[in-house]
């Protein structure tokens, strides 16, 4: 089954309308909530007041001081209240402050302007420059949410004697997840010592997060607490920590009024207050030979991390180990920093902090080639890591990789050489249009960073059911990636068995094992493997007890699970991820084994770039990557794709604009990602070198097809225009219009 | 302010509810008649998830108030399967993976009937013309240009 | 949704004659609700003071496109879908044909109105540009009786236009265009479709002898209304095509517009791409056959 281009199990209700989204959910009696917000980007709350004309009495109203539990949220640093209590300090304007249920949405809506808070303003740090400034200091001593140092060999040593030295600055925006689902839960509770209940249903990509949250929300044990993630209507992270926050409210309002109550934001609240890509501001510094081979590297990478740590610190950790892309350097200095800001919090976005110190690594080697004179193809060549190099923590590349064979399929696919040459006599006419051709190569680790999963310990199971037939257990989320479908095959190719006879269980805390979040490229290859595991062992077990013999039929196999079924009540088996004995990672001095495995790819854009307007259209794009072993073709391809869009939309056109730490965009009208019309046909093609780590050898594709086109379009355009400043995403228009008049003239 | 007698038919079934004017045909798909298919993704007619055919043109249900929907004819995606069976878009959308999250799918499928409705042999320009107004974060519409021709090769080769 | 209803109300007449007349009986009470493709947006988003309004779609005086020998007459409802299929318009008026088919998506053209587009008065709507390049003029109607106004005149200030609390807009009527004519739209919008335009410019040309005997050019989102551009129509007009001082032309514009930065676009871009698209339109108009 494995390779197999098997059909989306929850298709077919998909293409039904059927499908079951958190606000399709109807539950008897329900309230809706709604939030207050802060308003300010900082100060401290000194007063809620609660307006005229609304009957106030009929209102269920939540504020800090209801919270039976810690008003903090469960996250990596427990910093973020769920709610702003008086006397406390305002952080970001999108803050919740009041929560408000009403059985009447329309009443709701009034409500929520009728309530004014009293504020005693502060001065609000509201860019990284004036954090890093220290203009103000709003976190900790020194505004920083995480600071990493990555260290090799000696760079310091290197600058003097290097042939050339080029230095770079590098800018990427706040990108916004922009799921067509905008967050949702539904929240039902019981009071009541010692048997109180809460449950929560939501779209959400980590339903153990949620778990834990609400249970130091309420102060309940892990029995007491109940999470079912729902159908969700896309997530790309935006779904992995805000919805610990929504529905603790959703939950709170429930305890309250005792009733269950439903919070579902509209498109604005959703996309003003939840997490988005965190900006960045990349400087490299680079010494090379006569021949252009790396001497040393030194890499300041800094993230805005927004109000609150959220996920921060494993953001940042990311995007450091990932900043040198896919080369070798013998030296190597590179400090990462994530600072505060009074800004909503940042968050997860697919890529995870590796599309932002990627972008400036991949622009900033086509502006090397262009100051040294050389081909990019050729440069890139002379230090793509190989077989026993190290990186920059010192992990030693045991794949016998051929990134040079990649690039060159990926150029030939698109017909770099002809058009380059072709494009060049084109450019030189008086056609305002220009056109250039360029690419990006880059990898994506897999899994999490360094000791995460092993000291995560993530746990998946198999069933087998009266039926006969087998349930995947695992707390991974279903989020159009398509994990019920490869989960299935995985296991029905270890237990050889048509994939209809296998499904996966509704996710929920009180059946599944958590098998940690549907997060980092990780669920395929790590929970993959533990389900092959646990799918061995059921065969095992099976064979054991002598309800089945090998080899077997299908039909053979379903009635010894119906037997073993019938004779043992339950038939499980699970498995657990543990720490694999080569691979070494230490997490105070940042060296040894980042992650696992790594996919490797290589992206090639073509672009026409109109000189009247400056609009950038994409004519043509490729997207190679080796990836272990793909589970299932149309699916794994389908996700290249929508990452490469979304790839395309940061690069060119997804702009948050902000006025006072407040997205000011914050409509689809404004906030412009790609229809139908501003896309090109993406062209997917996918190289096999299985690796032991994941199932069948499957590697993480989740978040690759984010990292390599923004690079790979602001060098096609470097192509197409000349070697303008193009230093930052998004390219829109005007900034490239500026850019423009700064090397032509006005 | 009275309330208006609503009379829709909606995929073939007649229906009659009592709302405000300006009550948008969306949540009157959705609450009152409890057809949940139809999505709300972003309230401003921008996304296209909410889209239905509306006396056979496709609408934003999210910009339609009640009294301008008296007495139409209104298809949502649950009108577009006969019973079980898929209809020849849903299927080539099914095969051809062309729902990811599936959140856009049902405006999206209500957007391409009508554009084959209009034009059963689109070339794939006309496609992205037909299409541009439902946005999709999953797929980079790839795999629904693809379910589409598809659809519309079947459809007339029938 | 944003608003609370019960705060807002929509009337719904059964004809033009019911309409003017509660616009009359209640003066200023109303505003006029037509294909509802912008007011349901501000009403979704809760940017709407609690109003009444008067639903006109039932009213069919204000339906249907009429041609005659000189002019194509358009009620104030005909949709921008109407607009895209209608043959005449296609033979006329391409540029208006460019700019409906450029307004939202399909689902926005079969409910959007070209009188709703008008009386919006948004300076970023698609079609008053092509509108002021034709010579348009819009037809007023009150229990008073009817008037005609120019539309280059309609609109003016930021949402203000030369229209009375009893009037509402009947018809749009544009003269066909006559002898050799040269046409140009432009769109410059925030993406290739279901787009809000950052600079729009639509152009007509009338070409007699080899000269611009007459030339309109009317401008979207580079100032408070849609403008025509007049100083730079006149530094072209009279002019043989093979000499059109087309640098002259783009300082003349810098007069004609007075653009803002804002969440789209920047004041200096519209200020630039729209110099640069009317040197392209003027580029295209030398260098067309006639």
């Amino acid at each position: 089954m494995i390779g197999a281009p098997a059909i989306r199990k929850e298709g077919r209700a998909k293409v039904l309308g059927s499908t079951c989204y958190t606000d399709d959910m109807s539950a008897e009696g329900a309230l809706h909530g709604a939030t207050v917000r802060s308003q300010i980007p900082r100060g401290i709350l000194k007063g809620i007041h609660f307006g005229e004309g609304i009957p106030w009495n009929e209102f269920v109203i939540v504020t800090a001081a209801d919270i039976p539990g810690k008003n903090r949220v469960a996250s990596i640093v427990h910093d973020q209240p769920f709610l702003v209590g008086i006397g406390e300090e305002i952080t970001h304007p999108e803050q919740p402050v009041v929560l408000l249920a009403h059985g009447d949405r329309q009443l709701l809506v009034k409500a929520r302007k009728a309530v004014r808070l009293e504020v005693e303003e502060l001065p609000a740090v509201l860019d990284l420059q004036s954090s890093l400034d220290l203009t103000q200091v709003i976190y900790g001593t020194n505004n920083l949410l995480k600071e990493i140092h990555i260290r090799k060999g000696e760079p310091d040593s290197v600058w003097s004697q290097a042939a050339h030295v080029i230095e770079g600055e590098y800018r990427t925006g706040a990108q916004e997840q922009m799921y067509l689902e905008p967050n949702a839960m539904l929240a039902v509770t019981e009071r009541g010592d010692p048997n109180a209940q809460v449950t929560v249903y939501g779209s959400l990509q980590c339903p153990y997060y949620v778990h834990g949250a609400l249970k130091q929300l309420f102060d309940l044990p892990d029995d007491q607490v109940r999470v079912i993630a729902l159908e969700m209507g896309g997530a790309f992270g935006g779904k992995e920590d805000y919805p610990s926050v929504i529905a603790g409210h959703a939950a709170l309002l429930s305890w309250k009024s005792g009733k269950p109550v439903k919070l579902v934001y509209d498109r604005e609240e959703d996309l003003v207050c939840t997490t988005k890509r965190h900006p960045s501001r990349t400087r490299i510094k680079t010494a090379f030979d006569t021949e252009g081979k790396f001497l040393a590297l030194e890499i300041d990478f800094v993230l805005d991390g927004g109000a609150y740590a959220t996920m921060s610190p494993v953001v940042l950790s990311r995007g450091a180990l990932h900043s040198t892309s896919v080369y070798c350097c013998p030296n190597v200095h590179i400090h990462a920093r994530a600072a505060a800001t009074n800004t909503p919090p940042s968050g997860a976005f697919r890529g995870f902090g590796a599309p932002q110190s990627l972008f400036a690594m991949e622009r900033h080697m086509d502006v090397c080639a262009t100051q040294m004179g050389m081909d990019p193809v050729e440069l890139r060549r002379k230090n793509f890591l190989k077989i026993g190099d190290s990186t920059a923590t010192g992990q030693i590349i045991q794949e016998n990789l051929d990134l040079g064979g990649l690039m060159d399929r990926v150029l030939k696919e698109i017909g770099y050489h002809d058009k380059q040459k072709a494009f060049a006599a084109h450019n030189a006419t008086d056609d305002p249009i220009k056109r250039g051709v360029a690419f990006s190569v880059f990898m994506h680790g897999c899994g999490f960073t360094g000791s995460g999963e092993a000291t995560m310990a993530s746990v998946a199971g198999v069933e087998g059911l009266a039926d006969g037939s087998v349930s995947v257990l695992a707390a991974s989320t279903e989020m159009g990636q398509g994990k019920n479908t490869v989960f299935s095959q995985i296991v029905a190719e270890a237990l050889k068995l048509p994939v209809d006879m296998v499904n996966t269980a509704i996710v929920d805390t009180k059946y599944v094992p958590n098998s940690g979040p549907t997060v980092g490229s990780r669920t395929t290859m790590i929970v993959g493997k533990l389900l092959e595991d646990a799918a061995y062992g059921l065969k095992q077990s099976l064979i054991q007890h002598g309800f089945l013999k090998e080899p077997y039929s299908p039909e053979a196999f379903k009635e010894a699970v119906q037997k073993a079924h019938a004779r043992l009540g339950s038939i499980k088996s699970y498995a657990q991820f543990h720490k694999q004995p080569h691979i070494v990672w230490d997490d105070a001095s940042y060296r040894g084994d980042a992650y696992p495995t790594f996919s490797w790819a290589c992206y090639a854009a073509e672009i026409a770039v109109d000189t009247v307007t400056f609009e950038v259209k994409v004519e043509d794009f490729v997207a190679a990557q080796e990836v272990g072993r793909v589970v299932n073709p149309v699916l794994a391809a389908g996700q290249i794709e929508g990452g490469v869009a979304q790839g395309i939309g940061w690069g060119l056109w997804e702009d948050v604009v902000s006025n006072q730490g407040r997205m000011v965009n914050n409509q689809m009208t404004n906030y412009i990602i790609p229809t139908s019309a501003d896309l090109p046909r993406i062209r997917v093609i996918f190289l096999e070198n299985p690796h032991p780590a994941g199932p069948g050898g499957a590697k993480g594709i989740g978040e690759l097809p984010m990292d390599g086109p923004a690079p790979a379009l602001l060098n096609a355009l470097q192509n197409a225009l000349g070697p303008l400043r193009l230093d930052e995403v998004p390219m829109t228009p005007e900034r490239l219009l500026t850019r423009y008049e700064e090397v032509y003239g006005g | 302010m009275a309330d208006l007698a609503l009379t829709l038919n909606v995929n073939g079934k007649s229906h009659t509810v009592r709302v405000h004017p300006l009550a948008r045909l969306l949540d009157i798909l959705r609450e009152e008649l409890k057809l949940t298919g139809t999505k709300e993704g972003c309230g401003e007619g921008e996304c296209g998830a909410c889209s239905i055919l509306m006396n056979g043109q496709v609408v934003n249900s999210c910009l339609i108030p009640a009294a301008q929907a008296q007495g139409a004819e209104i298809i949502t995606v649950e009108g577009l399967a006969e019973g079980e069976k898929l209809s020849p878009l849903q299927a080539a959308f099914l095969t051809h993976n062309a729902a990811q999250c599936g959140f856009c799918t049902p405006g999206m499928l209500i957007a391409a009937q009508d554009l084959l409705n209009r034009c059963p042999n689109p070339d794939e320009n006309q496609v992205r013309d037909g299409l541009s107004g439902n946005l999709c974060r999953c797929t980079g519409y790839v795999k629904i240009l693809d379910a589409v021709k598809v659809a519309a090769q079947e459809g007339s080769s029938r | 949704m944003r608003s609370y209803l019960p705060d807002f109300d929509l009337q719904v007449p059964d004809s033009l004659g019911e309409a003017l007349a509660l616009l009359t009986q209640e003066l200023g009470q109303y505003r006029p609700f037509a294909g509802g493709t912008d007011l349901m947006v501000l009403l979704n988003a809760g940017l709407l003071p609690a109003a009444r309004f008067l639903d006109l779609s039932r009213c069919q005086e204000l339906r249907g496109i009429q041609e005659t020998s000189t002019h194509l007459s358009f009620g104030a409802l005909t949709t921008f879908t109407e607009v895209r299929d209608c043959k005449a318009v296609h033979q006329h008026f391409p540029n208006l044909v460019k700019s409906a088919r450029l307004t939202g998506a399909l689902a926005i053209q079969n409910r959007g109105t070209l009188g709703g587009n008008i009386a919006n008065a948004s300076p970023a709507a698609d079609t008053p540009p092509s509108l002021l390049a034709y010579g348009t003029e819009v037809e007023l109607i009150s229990l008073r009786g009817t008037r005609r106004v120019a539309y280059e005149a309609f609109h003016q200030g930021y949402k203000k236009m030369d229209l009375a609390p009893d009037e509402l807009l009947q018809r749009i009527i544009i003269p066909k265009p006559l002898g050799r004519t040269f046409h140009f739209y432009r769109k410059v919008g925030t993406r290739q479709a279901q787009a809000i335009s950052k600079i729009c410019l639509a152009a007509c040309a009338r070409i007699e002898n080899g000269t611009v005997a007459e030339f309109r050019i009317g401008l979207g989102s580079v100032a408070p209304v849609p403008a025509r551009a007049r100083n730079a129509e006149a530094v072209i007009l009279g002019k043989p095509l093979e000499a059109l001082p087309i640098e002259e032309a783009q300082l003349a514009l810098l007069a004609d517009i007075s653009p803002i930065d804002d969440i789209r676009s920047s004041a200096h871009y519209r200020r630039v791409v729209s110099q640069k698209v009317l040197g392209q339109m003027l580029r295209e108009l030398s260098q067309s056959s006639f």
